[in-house]
């Protein structure tokens, strides 16, 4: 366990580091970040003064080195936009982001696993088919109209809920179904494949041969074996429900991180713009490397290899 | 158990008419065709289809209803957008970009994709852990948040949305390939081939490659689906495809301000894109089935 | 409890069929035999022939769209086609049980050894936790494990392919069933780790009394364990009787055939080559009548086209052939057979 753990920390830093020099680099894309930030209309001068002041004239190492450093002690530089440290900015806005992603997941999980389950007992069932055209619509739909609709429908026509603003928890419910619909079409497709690959194992076999009553046949014996891959699948949906927070948080002006990031990247205030990317890239690799983790502990067999 | 008795000794129609009358009998795939195909015919005949230039503005004529509300008319079937431009003109217009976007896109990150996944099944070892790193790398990149600053930085235009979503959505193809690869370079006649001296590219490409076919048409198909939300999400955050150009992404975004008056200016383009998709989705899992009949059944 | 003369689980016309694509699948058809407390039957024949498809049917195992009919399929009184579901899953694991043919898939992956043994007992005895852990240890030393205290923590990938069927045995004992249906047991074993396997299902069969159905392709296993045994080919039975008598007086051309592809069946001459029965396994799918093997029978003729009765060759020996009903042809039935 403790070599397995070890050899999936190794990883995930290596990706980390790989990541962030991305992420950096992004600013340097079209080649002079001076001349972006100064915007259009701006004088050979002024951008002189940019370059100078942000420290542009410098070889591009050692401001990757400083900007590296600075991030692993926590400090994102200054945001050129709101002029504040980006490292305030982040923990001001990560509340709503956080609360939004722990409750979108919720709701996928909560749509995914029972339904998974249900399609996977009952095969080709209405219920089956039902929830597969659930899935299937659900990863067609955009996740911002699927937003503005619910908003015309239950915020203006049916004034059940608001519109937009994270004041209550109230706010959250459209935001969190949106981008929990969308995540929940592959944990429930996946929930449905293993479930029928693990009731049609011989281990089931020998439970029922055993007498064990159905309920404990699906959620002991089979449950089990088919919820390791949705593990994982959670764990990436849940950095795909950060990555697409950008869009819905603006939908119902969530002021979240990603209404930061959308802000931000309309001001090109690039280390406001740099840290998002690496703060999110680097929850997606805890999750995935705690799902490793997690997935040996379900599953003896990874424990000892 | 059950599987002894499954083999049936009766002589079958040919593979191929067998195939055929698979496709044919998938009632997803033949909606998802179906469907695809008249997107596609009103993405080559827009200019003859449209009633109108959809880009043509007529301040007098905003925001007409549509042809099913009362004051509509059969002038403006989908009614007017904001600018007075014709929506129906605008709507079949935007299934070109969205179609565009969506295949050049795919056709990008397959090309990178299936490289990189050739290689990594192929090769193994120390090729296989670095494609597997950059995979893991790709995957940890939020998608919509770098697609969204790059486009910033270079404009937004169909260009830079095809390239930029090339470049981010080939993890599937890669992920996908390597472990086909896997498999056939397992095969016996793949042994025969590097037994006889052939050499490495040319395996891959005479022998590998066209096994797999059925692999990269679902994965291909999925990514298209992939690349049209992507592409009308950037749009719809005013990042990706610029007006006036008629984007359906877009389009939402243009009559997102008129949302509580007018929600068709919304609901019209939204429904256009989710169709699409889906059809599109359901020619990728239907193929599947089609390929894979064991999964199927 | 039950009636003394009315024997534990009783059989007769017992059929099995399968909807496929292709048409119906007649699995198994029209077998019947009886068993007493005690007593092994062991049901021998090749892959595909239904004899695990039959062992299924009995145990109730058998997914809905299979279709199990049967004249009579009484175990300790009861009905069991007349049985609920639920009812069954009482008798399941507790009065009948089951031991199978895969020790590596048998058991799940993540539950521990113990867990599996223990919930069996729990489910059908009110018992707790320490109780079911008593027994669960008594059973696994029983069937020969040691330090069975450490293996009940242990998960099924941590234990070798023979000391798996151990476990899989214990597990069927756990609620010292009257019935224990074995499918192909030792098939998947070396063959030292099989003899020791045999030897420890006879002798827990002996302590307990209980009744056991063993089902293989492997004669000599059989021979071993069986007191009674059914040849069965393609969803039907060829020949029964008792051990001594199917063995030493094999009837039918089906099972004088599988003793030639024996080495030491005494059919054999020492030197001469090995037999093997020409042909395929016929299709089961649809309409099937007469006797199924007669396109591989040297002794075929148009009356084995009829359904063919068994015929009584000796005091509770039956054969399905043709050739038996005539008294004179029996005879050089078997001479015939060891001729080559």
């Amino acid at each position: 366990m403790a070599a397995f753990v070890t050899k999936r920390l190794a990883l995930a830093l290596l990706v980390a580091i790989f990541v962030s020099s991305i992420s950096f680099s992004l600013m340097f894309l079209t080649g002079d970040p001076a001349i972006a930030i100064a915007g259009e209309g701006a004088t050979e001068a002024d951008i002189e003064v940019i370059r100078r002041t942000f420290g542009f004239d410098r070889s591009f190492a050692v401001q990757y080195w400083d900007w590296i450093s600075g991030a692993a002690s926590g400090d994102f530089g200054q945001s050129f936009y709101f002029n504040q440290p980006v490292v305030e900015l982040l923990a001001e806005r990560m509340p709503v982001t956080a609360t939004l992603a722990v409750f979108s997941i919720g709701f996928a999980l909560l749509l995914a696993l029972p339904l998974g389950i249900l399609a996977a007992v009952k095969r080709n069932s209405l219920a089956d088919r039902l929830s597969l055209a659930l899935a299937t619509v659900g990863q067609a739909t955009p996740s911002f109209w699927l937003a503005l609709m619910l908003i015309v429908l239950f915020a203006v026509n049916l004034r059940w809920l608001p519109v937009s603003g994270a004041d209550t928890l109230a706010h959250f419910i459209l935001p969190s179904i949106v981008l929990g619909y969308y995540a929940s079409p592959s944990m429930m497709r996946l929930t449905r494949g293993g479930m029928i690959e693990a009731l049609r194992s011989d281990y089931i076999r020998t439970a029922r041969a055993k007498g064990m009553l159905p309920r404990t046949i699906i959620l002991k014996h089979a449950l089990r074996n088919a919820v390791l891959p949705v593990v994982s699948v959670a764990a990436v949906e849940f950095g795909f429900i950060l990555g697409g927070s950008v869009v819905v948080e603006s939908v119902f002006s969530l002021r979240g991180i990603g209404y930061l990031a959308w802000e931000s990247i309309g001001r090109n205030d690039f280390p406001t713009i740099q840290a998002i990317i690496l703060v999110y890239a680097m929850i997606y690799v805890c999750l995935t490397f705690l799902a490793d983790v997690l997935n040996a502990w379900i599953d003896p067999r990874i424990r000892v290899a | 158990m059950t599987t002894a008795y499954t083999i049936q000794d009766v002589a079958g129609p040919s593979p191929r008419s067998l195939m055929w009358r698979r496709i044919t009998g998938h009632v997803g795939l033949m909606i998802g065709l179906g469907g695809l195909a008249v997107v596609v015919a009103v993405a080559l005949l827009a200019p003859w289809l449209a009633p109108h230039d959809p880009y043509a503005q007529d301040l007098s004529r905003r925001l007409v209803p549509p042809v099913w509300a009362e004051a509509g008319s059969w002038a403006h079937i989908l009614g007017t957008d904001a600018l007075g431009r014709d929506y129906l003109s605008r709507l079949l217009y935007g299934a070109r970009v969205s179609l565009l976007i969506g295949f050049f896109a795919a056709l990008g990150s397959g090309l990178i994709g299936t490289t990189l996944g050739l290689l990594a099944g192929y090769f193994g070892g120390r090729v296989d852990a670095v494609v597997s790193f950059l995979v893991s790398a790709r995957l940890a990149l939020p998608v919509v948040l770098v697609a969204l600053a790059v486009v910033s930085l270079f404009g937004g235009s169909l260009t830079v949305v095809i390239v930029v979503l090339s470049l981010l959505l080939w993890d599937r193809f890669a992920v996908v390939v390597r472990s086909a690869t896997k498999q056939v370079r397992a095969n016996d006649y793949i042994k025969a081939a590097r037994a006889v001296g052939c050499s490495t590219g040319r395996i891959l490409v005479r022998e590998v490659l066209p096994n797999l076919g059925s692999t990269l048409a679902v994965v291909g198909s999925l990514e298209v689906a992939h690349a049209i939300l992507l592409e009308s999400a950037l749009s719809f955050l005013g990042l990706g495809v610029q007006p006036p150009t008629p984007s359906w992404g877009l389009m939402v975004a243009e009559g997102k301000g008129m949302i509580f008056f007018d929600a068709r200016l919304v609901a019209i383009p939204g429904a256009a894109i989710a169709l699409l998709v889906l059809c599109i989705n359901l020619i990728g899992d239907g193929f599947q089935d089609v390929v894979a009949p064991q999964g199927a059944s | 409890m039950t009636n003394r003369t009315e024997p534990l689980l009783t059989v007769e016309d017992l059929s099995v069929s399968i909807p496929v694509p292709a048409g119906i699948l007649s699995a198994v058809r029209s077998v019947s035999f009886t068993l007493d407390r005690g007593e092994t039957l062991g049901i021998v024949g090749e892959s595909g022939c239904g004899k695990s498809m039959m062992s299924m049917a009995i145990m109730g195992l058998l997914p809905r769209h299979v279709t199990v009919r049967a004249e009579t399929l009484r175990f300790e009184g009861m009905d069991l086609l007349g049985l609920p579901e639920r009812r069954l899953a009482d008798l399941r694991g507790d009065r009948m049980a089951m031991i199978f043919q895969e020790p590596m898939t048998a058991l799940n992956p993540l539950l521990t050894i113990g867990e599996q043994l223990m919930e069996t007992f729990r489910r059908h005895r009110a018992a707790g936790r320490r109780e079911a852990r008593e027994k669960a240890l008594h059973l696994l030393d029983r069937v020969g494990i040691a330090s069975a205290e450490r293996r009940l923590g242990q998960y099924p990938h941590q234990l070798s392919g023979g000391l798996r069927q151990r476990v899989m045995i214990a597990m069927a004992l756990m609620c010292d069933p009257d019935l224990i249906i074995a499918d192909e047991p030792t098939t998947a074993l070396d063959v030292t780790i099989q003899a020791q396997i045999l030897a420890l299902l006879a002798e827990l069969q002996r302590e307990s009394g209980a009744a056991m159905i063993f089902v293989s392709h492997d004669l000599g296993v059989i021979s071993r364990v069986a007191d009674k045994v059914s040849v069965m080919y393609a969803g039907s039975e060829v020949e029964g009787g008792s051990t001594a008598q199917v063995f030493g007086t094999p009837a039918h051309p089906y099972t004088q055939g599988l003793f030639r592809c024996l080495p030491n069946s005494g059919l054999v001459a020492r030197g001469a080559p090995l037999g093997s029965i020409p042909g395929v396994v016929p299709s089961l799918i649809g309409d099937v009548s007469g006797c199924m093997f007669r396109p591989r029978c040297p002794l075929a003729r148009d009356a084995c086209l009829e359904a063919v009765p068994a015929a009584a060759v000796a005091d509770g020996h039956r054969a399905r052939c043709v050739a038996l009903a005539d008294a004179a042809a029996a005879a050089p039935l078997v001479q015939e057979a060891s001729a080559p």
